[in-house]
């Protein structure tokens, strides 16, 4: 029998890396709902995101300035890898998309290998501070992550249903055509919205960052990881993906207790494979009439 | 019409010629050099039957590259004298097996919902034989001795480079041959009329789930025929072969080379593997990063791969 303390720890981790997962996640799902873009590369961008963040942060000493750091840099990047390679793939088939932006991903992985080196990297968390949980100290940064990751995702929406540029990002996924015919410059909003998505992956991948050492590889676990999320909760649904990543975070979590974290990702793989089986919709939409 | 496939069976000859020459004259690392062109040409082809005949992008080849290998490391290790026959069709049994359970869930869904799913099973796979080290040596995988070669009847020698890339040769023109015949068949058309129309093909009255599923196990038993000969001619199995990024390979071949022409992923390995090597002279460990960027200009300029505008007579 595993003590209730345990369960609660694990519910509490959980929470705090389906928050991150959630970050990741929604910048994946807003680029695939307005451009149909499979974005393979975004967890290569998650990974630079946080590599820059290790550079700022050494040479400033300021982690809030590593996180804006990266945000800008990666926006950049993302902007110019959107108007290079996408654009002009824009109305081919979509699964050009996966490959040129796979290309993309073995590139982005491949510089982070040759430039930081295979030693993983660290940023020192900002809040080092603990409190009592029961008989274990455990860290507020932890908790300072899950609810950063919610004031970003919670910015993006207010975005998204108030300002006048979300208002132009809605337009163009509902109807490419109609939007660009009432004057929105669609290309411009397809490289703005790329650009917000890689900046929210490098955002996730800095708070991320002090948890774990920042290494080449962890991109690729994370695009899988961000994939299996928007799938369960349903392409291009934000809400869903929130949902989504909280509930899979959770399930692996628990599962680690039994098992080791290695295997528990079965588990979420698992949920993807009955989502896509019996609800390929997606979970936590309502169900189409 | 004639003439084009006359033109075509001379170009065959030509080409197989050549590569049976070749051992003879290339030194040592070219003739292993083009023995593997032939392995990865094999698991190129039989991802083209998905890519360029059905339109499906798999991302999961590694699982039945990988499971080749591994059948064929079970047979050799775990059951009497090593059997060259045994380990080829305990490697194509154990690809088989896994193709029918990814062909079986992976083919209600299309598109990038195929790719993923694929991915998916192809990481589940990887995990299984990363973590059970009892049975899979874990992350160090299994070595064996090399099987020697046997005609039942005939008696057995061992391998030499030369017989083996006859071997090898032999194999992948007769899986080439198998793959042409079954595009150009009529199940081979449905294929392409998935490709070209899922919706009106399913109107027609095809059962485009039955014949989707069938190409995903072909195309998993030449992919697992693939791992069988690399298991032989490098004497282990190991998890990095199960790995995305051989699934990954796969795709490239297909788009370097050009999809829906069976020869043209084999040229992409070849081509894949030249730039391989030549870029690994000056940055040993990063030659992914200029191969990544022509990988990626060429999904952009030139999409119909370096073959592509041979498609036509290719298929004749």
């Amino acid at each position: 029998m595993i003590p209730f303390e345990q369960l609660l720890v694990q519910a509490i981790n959980g929470i705090v890396t389906g928050m991150i997962l959630a970050l990741v996640a929604s910048g994946l799902t807003l680029i695939f709902g307005i451009m149909d873009v499979v974005n393979f590369a975004h967890g290569d961008l998650f990974m630079l995101g946080a590599y820059v963040g290790t550079t700022v942060f050494v040479t400033t000493g300021n982690f809030w300035l590593a996180l804006l750091g990266a945000c800008v840099t990666m926006a950049a990047l993302g902007a110019a890898l959107q108007i290079t390679t996408l654009r002009p793939l824009l109305g081919r088939d979509p699964l050009t998309t996966i490959l040129a932006t796979f290309g993309i991903s073995l590139v982005l992985q491949n510089y982070a290998l040759w430039q930081y080196g295979p030693v993983p990297r660290k940023i020192m968390e900002p809040l080092t501070g603990h409190f009592q949980l029961f008989h274990i100290e455990y860290p507020w940064y932890r908790l300072l992550i899950a609810m950063l990751s919610a004031v970003i995702i919670g910015g993006l929406w207010l975005f998204m249903k108030y300002g006048t540029y979300g208002i132009w990002i809605r337009a163009t996924t509902q109807d490419r055509l109609m939007a660009s015919a009432m004057g929105i410059p669609v290309p411009r909003v397809h490289t703005g919205v790329f650009a917000i998505g890689a900046a929210m992956a490098a955002a996730s991948g800095v708070l991320f960052a002090p948890l774990v050492g920042v290494n080449h590889a962890m991109g690729f676990d994370f695009t899988l990881r961000a994939f299996v999320v928007v799938v369960v909760g349903g392409m291009g649904n934000l809400g869903g993906s929130i949902l989504a990543s909280i509930f899979l975070s959770l399930l692996e979590a628990f599962a680690s207790l039994w098992v080791s974290p290695a295997q528990a990702v079965i588990v979420s793989f698992i949920v993807l494979i009955l989502t896509l089986l019996f609800r390929p919709t997606g979970l936590f939409v309502p169900t189409p009439k | 019409m004639r003439t084009q496939r006359t033109g075509y069976w001379v170009g065959f000859v030509v080409v197989l010629g050549l590569l049976t020459v070749a051992p003879l004259v290339l030194p040592e690392f070219w003739r292993r050099f083009v023995t593997e062109i032939l392995i990865w040409g094999l698991l190129a082809m039989s991802s083209d039957l998905l890519i360029g005949y059905t339109g499906m992008v798999s991302f999961g080849h590694s699982a039945f590259f990988g499971l080749g290998m591994y059948g064929t490391a079970a047979a050799l290790l775990a059951l009497g004298p090593p059997n060259l026959w045994l380990a080829l069709s305990s490697g194509l049994v154990s690809a088989a097996v896994v193709a029918a359970f990814v062909a079986y869930f992976a083919t209600r869904l299309r598109d990038i919902y195929f790719a993923i799913t694929t991915l998916v099973f192809s990481q589940i796979f990887y995990v299984i034989i990363f973590t059970w080290t009892d049975m899979t040596g874990g992350e160090n995988g299994l070595t064996f001795s090399q099987p020697p070669f046997s005609i039942p009847g005939l008696g057995s020698g061992r391998f030499t480079p030369v017989t083996l890339h006859w071997f090898v040769l032999g194999v992948v023109t007769l899986s080439y041959l198998g793959l042409r015949r079954i595009t150009q068949s009529p199940f081979g058309m449905v294929l392409q009329s998935i490709r070209e129309n899922e919706a009106r093909t399913r109107a027609i009255g095809y059962h485009v789930e039955r014949y989707k599923i069938v190409a995903v196990m072909l195309s998993g038993l030449f992919a697992g025929l693939a791992g069988v000969l690399y298991a032989i001619q490098n004497k282990f199995a190991a998890p990095d072969f199960v790995l995305f990024l051989v699934s990954g390979e796969a795709v490239i071949f297909n788009v370097m080379g050009g999809m829906g022409t069976l020869v043209g992923p084999v040229a992409g390995a070849a081509f894949f593997l030249l730039l391989r090597e030549a870029f690994s002279r000056f940055f040993p460990e990063y030659y992914l990063i200029p191969v990544g960027v022509i990988f990626t200009l060429m999904v952009v300029f030139l999409p119909q791969g370096l073959l592509g505008f041979l498609r036509r007579r290719l298929n004749a």
